[in-house]
C-alpha cells in the first residue's frame, strides 16, 4: 500500500523465470519449475456454467473462466455479489445446482472438500481456522497423518515447514503457540498450512483486510515467489488497488453474474470500478470544514483493554463541531477501547468524559445516546444488528423506550413500522419489506440501516468505528457521503478506520493510534501515507508521550 | 450430510411442518407397539377416543392440560429471552406451599379476595425462587440450567419437612400431606361434578397475557432482543440484566401459578405426589408451542390428551401407558427435526 509501484509484480516473475533480483533468498534453488515454456498449457481450474441457488436468489449464474499455471486471477465483486458461494463451490463446502469444476482436467466431485485438497486446491480464509492452543507446527500438520498413527513427526514436519518457510518469505516460529502470534503471522501459518499439503492452486479471501500495509506489502511478495514457482493463485478482493497490484487478470463479479474480465495491464481501476457497480463513482468532493466548539473532550482517560485491545492511559482528545477526525491504527491498538468508552459501553477507570458541555458520569449507551452521541459499531452482524429480528425491531432498538415509540409499556408498532419505512427510503435500503428479517440483508443495507438509525436524530457527536469495512464501492461512497453531510450539518465526528485510504479520504484531522497511545494530530494532507503507516507501526516521530 | 439455509418459508409449509411430525410420531411409536403385540391402529384410536371421545375424557384432558399451559407458559417466555429455566418443578410446588399455607384458613376472607391474595402471593413466592438463579447467572455468571435444575430437588426435599413438620395434616392418619384449603380458597367447578375447574380458565387468560406481553410490550420486546442477541442489545442500550430479572419473575409467577391451581382447583391439599413431573412438561410443552403462548394452550392440550388417552388405552388394550411418554418424547424430537427443516435444507453429500 505504501508504495503501490513497489507492489506492481514483475510480470516476468509469473512466466516462470525465477529471477528475483529484489529476493537474495533460498529460492534460488527450488525444484525446477515444470513450467518451462508451455504458455499455452492447459488450464489447471477450470469452472464451467456454475449455478448456485439459494430459493429465489441466484447466487451464482452461470460462470465459467479458466485459471492457468502460474497465473494470479483477482475475483472483484460488491458483497453478495457471488465471490464467496463461488469459492465454497470450488472447494467443495456447497454443490453448485448446475456446472462442474475441474482441476488438472479431472471433474472434481460435488460438495467434497476433502477432494478439492487432494486435488491440490489450497484456501486461506478470511477468518483463520487454526486451533489458537496448538503450535505452529501441530497447527500445520494437524489432518495430513493418520489418526492412529500416536506420534507426529515432528522433525521431518519441522524440516519441510521451514523449507517452505524459507522459499516463500514465511517467516514463522514452528514451536510459537498460535494464540502468541499476530495477525499477519497467522495469515503466514494458513499459507504454510495449504502448501504443506500440496496446494498447486491457492484461494485467498479477501487476505488483506486484516494487514498493516507493511504486512500486505510482504504477503504480495511471497504470492510473487509461489507464481514463480508454478502456482496459481485465486485473490479474493474488493480494493481495487490490490487487485491492480497483484493480479494478471481480473474477474468482475456482479450479482451473481460475470460481468467482466479484463487483463490487469490494459485496464484501470475506473473501469473495474464501473464494472463492479455498473456505473460510475466518484468520490467523494469534500468542502472546506466548518469547525466549531469542542463537542465531546476526553480529558486524561485511563480505561482497561477491551477485550483484546490494547488499555488506554491518560489518554486526552477533543472532537470539534463540524469536523471529521480520522483515528487511523492497526487494529489492537487501543481503538476499541477508546470506542467503547465513547459509546458508553465502559466506564474509564479514571479521568473525564466531556460531552456537549457535561461530564458524562453515568456510563451506559442510553446514557451515551441522551448525551448526542451517534454510534456506528465494529461489527454490524455481532453489535449494530439482532439478526433474527426484523427491520423495524431493530431500527428502533436504540430509541424504543423513547415516547415516540412507545406509551404506557406498550410498543407503538405503527409509529415503529413508519421509522422503519422512513429509513428505508431515505438511506436507499434494499429490503423486502419493514419485517424481514435483517439476517437475510446484505452487509451494505444492513449498515445502511445502522446509519440511519444513528444518524436519524441529528447527533452532535458521530463515532463511526470502521463504518465500510467490508462493504462494497457503492456502499462504501454512500456511507462516506452521509458522515460528510452529518459534517456539514455540524456534527463531530470519530472516524476509526484501519483502511488508510478511507481516513486520508474522509478526514480534516488525522491521529494515528499505536499501543494505547495518539500520535500528534495532522491536518489534510500533511502526513503521507508512509508517514502514517510508520506511525501505525509503533515508530517514526510524532507520537506524543 | 451437511445443513444449508434456506429463506424462510410460506405459511403453508410452516403449518404443514408440525402435522408431518405428528405423522412421523405416529409411524415410530407404531413400531414400539406392535412390538407390545398389539394392533398400532387400534392403538391410536384407543388413544384418541381416550383424550377426546366422550365428554369425561374431553374434560379429564383440560383438566390434565391445566397445570401444563402455566408450567408451558413459564418455559415459553423465559426460553424467549434464552434464561434457560428448568426449575418450573420447584417453583410450581413453592406456589402449593404458598396455597395451603394461606388457605388452609389462616385467613377467614371470602372467596373474591382470599384467591386473588393467594394467586398473588404464589407468584411472588415463585417470582422469587427463580430470581436467585437469575442473579447468579447475571452477577457471577453462574449456569441457571445447573441451579434451576437442583433447586427443583431441594424445593421437593424442603415440601417434604414441611409435610412431615409445620404443614403436616392432624387428621392425615401419619400421611405425609397438608391439610385441605378451605372452601373460600378453592377455585370452583367449571361443571358441578365434573373435574375441571376454573383454573384452567385462568390459564387461558394467562395466554393471553403472555402473549400481548411478548408481542405488544416494551418488555416483550426488549426480551426477544436479549433472547436473540444480548451483545447487540446491550449495545443498543437495552439494560440486559434487568429484562433477565423481569424475565425470571414473570416465568417464576406463571409455574407457581400451576401449583396454585392443583392445589386450589384439583386436590385440595398439598401433597409430595402434587406434580407428575409438571415442570419438566413444560419444556416438552413449550417446545412444541415454538415458544408461542397461545400455541402452549394447543400443545398442553395435546400432550394431556397423549396422556390421559394412553391412561385409558392401556386399560383396554393391556399395551403400558409408558407409550404415552415415548409418544411424547419422540413428538419432541420429530418437532425440534420439523422446525430445523423449515430453516434449513439438508444436502447429502
Amino acid at each position: 500500500m505504501a508504495e503501490k509501484l513497489d507492489l506492481h509484480l514483475n510480470k516476468s516473475c509469473k512466466r516462470g523465470r525465477r529471477a528475483l533480483p529484489q529476493q537474495p533468498h533460498p529460492a534460488a534453488s527450488p525444484p525446477p519449475s515444470p513450467q518451462g515454456g508451455g504458455e499455452a498449457a492447459a488450464p489447471v481450474l477450470r469452472l464451467s456454467g456454475i449455478t448456485k441457488r439459494f430459493g429465489p436468489l441466484v447466487a451464482n449464474n452461470g460462470i465459467s473462466f479458466d485459471l492457468k499455471r502460474g497465473e494470479v486471477i483477482a475475483l472483484l465483486g460488491e458483497n453478495g455479489a457471488g465471490k464467496t458461494t463461488l469459492m465454497n463451490i470450488l472447494f467443495g463446502h456447497y454443490v453448485a445446482d448446475e456446472g462442474t469444476v475441474e482441476v488438472f482436467g479431472k471433474q472434481l466431485p460435488a460438495g467434497d472438500p476433502r477432494a478439492a485438497l487432494d486435488a491440490g486446491v489450497g484456501m486461506v480464509h478470511q477468518h483463520f481456522t487454526l486451533a489458537e492452543n496448538m503450535t505452529v507446527l501441530e497447527n500445520i500438520a494437524l489432518g495430513t497423518q493418520s489418526a492412529w498413527k500416536l506420534r507426529l513427526d515432528r522433525a521431518a514436519a519441522r524440516k519441510r515447514i521451514s523449507k517452505l518457510a524459507g522459499d516463500f518469505g514465511l517467516a514463522v516460529n514452528p514451536d510459537a503457540t498460535v494464540s502468541t502470534l499476530s495477525v499477519g503471522e497467522r495469515q503466514r501459518v494458513e499459507i504454510l498450512k495449504a502448501l504443506y499439503r500440496d496446494a498447486r492452486i491457492l484461494i485467498l479471501d479477501e487476505p488483506t483486510a486484516v494487514l498493516t500495509p507493511a504486512e500486505a506489502d510482504a504477503l504480495f511478495r511471497t504470492l510473487k515467489l509461489l507464481v514463480a514457482q508454478g502456482l496459481s493463485i485465486i485473490f479474493i478482493s474488493h480494493k481495487l488497488h490490490e487487485v491492480m497490484a497483484v493480479s494478471d487478470r481480473v474477474l468482475v463479479l456482479r450479482s451473481g453474474k460475470l460481468a467482466g474480465e479484463q487483463v490487469t495491464a490494459e485496464t484501470s481501476r475506473a473501469e473495474l470500478a464501473s464494472l463492479m457497480v455498473g456505473q460510475e463513482v466518484a468520490s467523494p468532493k469534500v468542502a472546506e470544514p466548518k469547525i466549531g466548539a469542542v463537542a465531546l473532550e476526553l480529558k486524561s482517560v485511563s480505561a482497561a483493554g477491551q477485550g483484546s485491545s490494547h488499555r488506554l492511559d491518560g489518554l486526552s482528545l477533543e472532537l470539534r463541531a463540524g469536523e471529521i477526525t480520522g483515528l487511523a491504527g492497526v487494529s489492537g491498538n487501543g481503538q476499541a477501547t477508546l470506542a467503547a468508552l465513547i459509546a458508553g459501553v465502559l466506564k474509564p477507570a479514571s479521568g473525564e468524559v466531556v460531552v456537549q458541555g457535561a461530564s458524562m458520569r453515568d456510563w451506559s449507551p442510553r446514557a451515551a445516546l441522551g448525551g448526542g452521541v451517534a454510534r456506528i459499531p465494529e461489527d454490524r452482524h455481532a453489535v449494530g444488528t439482532i439478526g433474527d429480528m426484523s427491520v423495524t425491531e431493530n431500527v428502533i432498538a436504540e430509541r424504543y423506550a423513547t415516547a415516540r415509540f412507545s406509551r404506557r409499556g406498550f410498543l407503538d408498532w405503527k409509529a415503529a413500522k413508519n421509522f422503519a419505512e422512513e429509513i428505508i427510503r431515505d438511506y436507499d435500503v434494499k429490503c423486502p419489506s419493514p419485517d424481514a428479517r435483517i439476517r437475510l440483508l446484505s452487509g451494505g443495507n444492513m449498515q445502511k440501516l445502522i446509519l440511519g438509525r444513528a444518524l436519524d436524530p441529528d447527533p452532535a457527536v458521530i463515532l463511526a468505528n470502521q463504518p465500510t469495512r467490508g462493504l462494497d464501492v457503492g456502499a462504501v461512497a454512500f456511507v462516506h457521503r452521509r458522515l460528510l453531510e452529518a459534517r456539514e450539518r455540524g456534527a463531530a465526528i470519530l472516524l476509526i478506520s484501519e483502511d488508510l485510504e478511507e481516513v486520508l479520504a474522509l478526514s480534516d484531522r488525522i491521529l494515528v493510534m499505536s499501543k494505547g497511545r495518539l500520535s500528534s494530530p495532522s491536518r489534510r494532507g500533511e502526513r503521507t501515507i508512509r508517514e502514517l503507516g510508520e506511525l501505525m507501526a509503533g515508530h517514526g516521530e510524532g507520537m506524543a508521550a | 450430510m451437511r445443513l444449508e439455509p434456506k429463506p424462510a418459508p410460506s405459511l403453508g409449509v410452516t403449518l404443514l411442518f408440525p402435522i408431518a411430525a405428528i405423522v412421523v410420531t405416529l409411524l415410530i411409536t407404531s413400531l414400539l407397539v406392535l412390538a407390545a403385540g398389539a394392533s398400532p391402529f387400534s392403538v391410536f384410536y384407543l388413544v384418541a377416543k381416550g383424550a377426546a371421545g366422550s365428554q369425561f375424557a374431553l374434560l379429564e384432558t383440560l383438566t390434565r392440560a391445566t397445570p401444563l399451559i402455566f408450567t408451558g407458559l413459564a418455559v415459553a417466555v423465559a426460553f424467549r429471552a434464552k434464561l434457560w429455566n428448568i426449575g418450573a418443578e420447584a417453583q410450581l410446588y413453592i406456589g402449593g406451599v404458598v396455597t395451603v399455607v394461606l388457605g388452609t384458613g389462616a385467613l377467614p376472607l371470602p372467596s373474591y379476595l382470599l384467591i386473588p391474595i393467594i394467586m398473588i402471593a404464589s407468584m411472588a413466592a415463585g417470582a422469587l425462587l427463580l430470581l436467585g438463579p437469575a442473579v447468579l447467572k447475571t452477577r457471577f455468571g453462574v449456569d441457571e440450567v445447573v441451579t434451576t435444575l437442583l433447586l427443583n430437588f431441594i424445593v421437593l426435599l424442603f415440601v417434604s419437612m414441611l409435610l412431615e413438620g409445620v404443614l403436616k395434616d392432624p387428621m392425615g392418619l401419619g400421611w405425609p400431606q397438608s391439610s385441605k384449603v378451605i372452601a373460600e380458597a378453592q377455585l370452583p367447578r367449571i361443571i358441578q361434578g365434573k373435574r375441571l375447574h376454573y383454573g384452567f380458565v385462568i390459564a387461558v387468560v394467562a395466554a393471553i397475557i403472555a402473549w400481548i406481553i411478548m408481542k405488544k410490550t416494551v418488555l416483550g420486546y426488549e426480551m426477544r432482543a436479549v433472547g436473540h442477541n444480548p451483545e447487540a442489545a446491550s449495545f443498543a442500550g437495552i439494560p440486559v440484566n434487568r429484562v433477565l430479572m423481569k424475565t425470571a419473575l414473570l416465568s417464576g409467577g406463571l409455574a407457581a401459578l400451576a401449583g396454585f391451581s392443583e392445589v386450589s382447583g384439583l386436590k385440595g391439599n398439598l401433597t409430595l405426589d402434587l406434580s407428575p413431573g409438571y415442570g419438566y412438561s413444560g419444556i416438552v410443552v413449550a417446545m412444541l408451542a415454538m415458544l408461542n403462548p397461545l400455541g402452549v394452550i394447543a400443545s398442553a392440550i395435546f400432550v394431556a390428551g397423549i396422556f390421559v388417552g394412553a391412561d385409558a388405552m392401556s386399560r383396554t388394550a393391556g399395551v403400558p401407558s409408558y407409550i404415552a411418554q415415548v409418544m411424547v418424547a419422540t413428538a419432541l424430537l420429530t418437532m425440534v427435526t420439523a422446525i430445523l427443516l423449515t430453516r434449513f435444507r439438508v444436502r447429502w453429500r
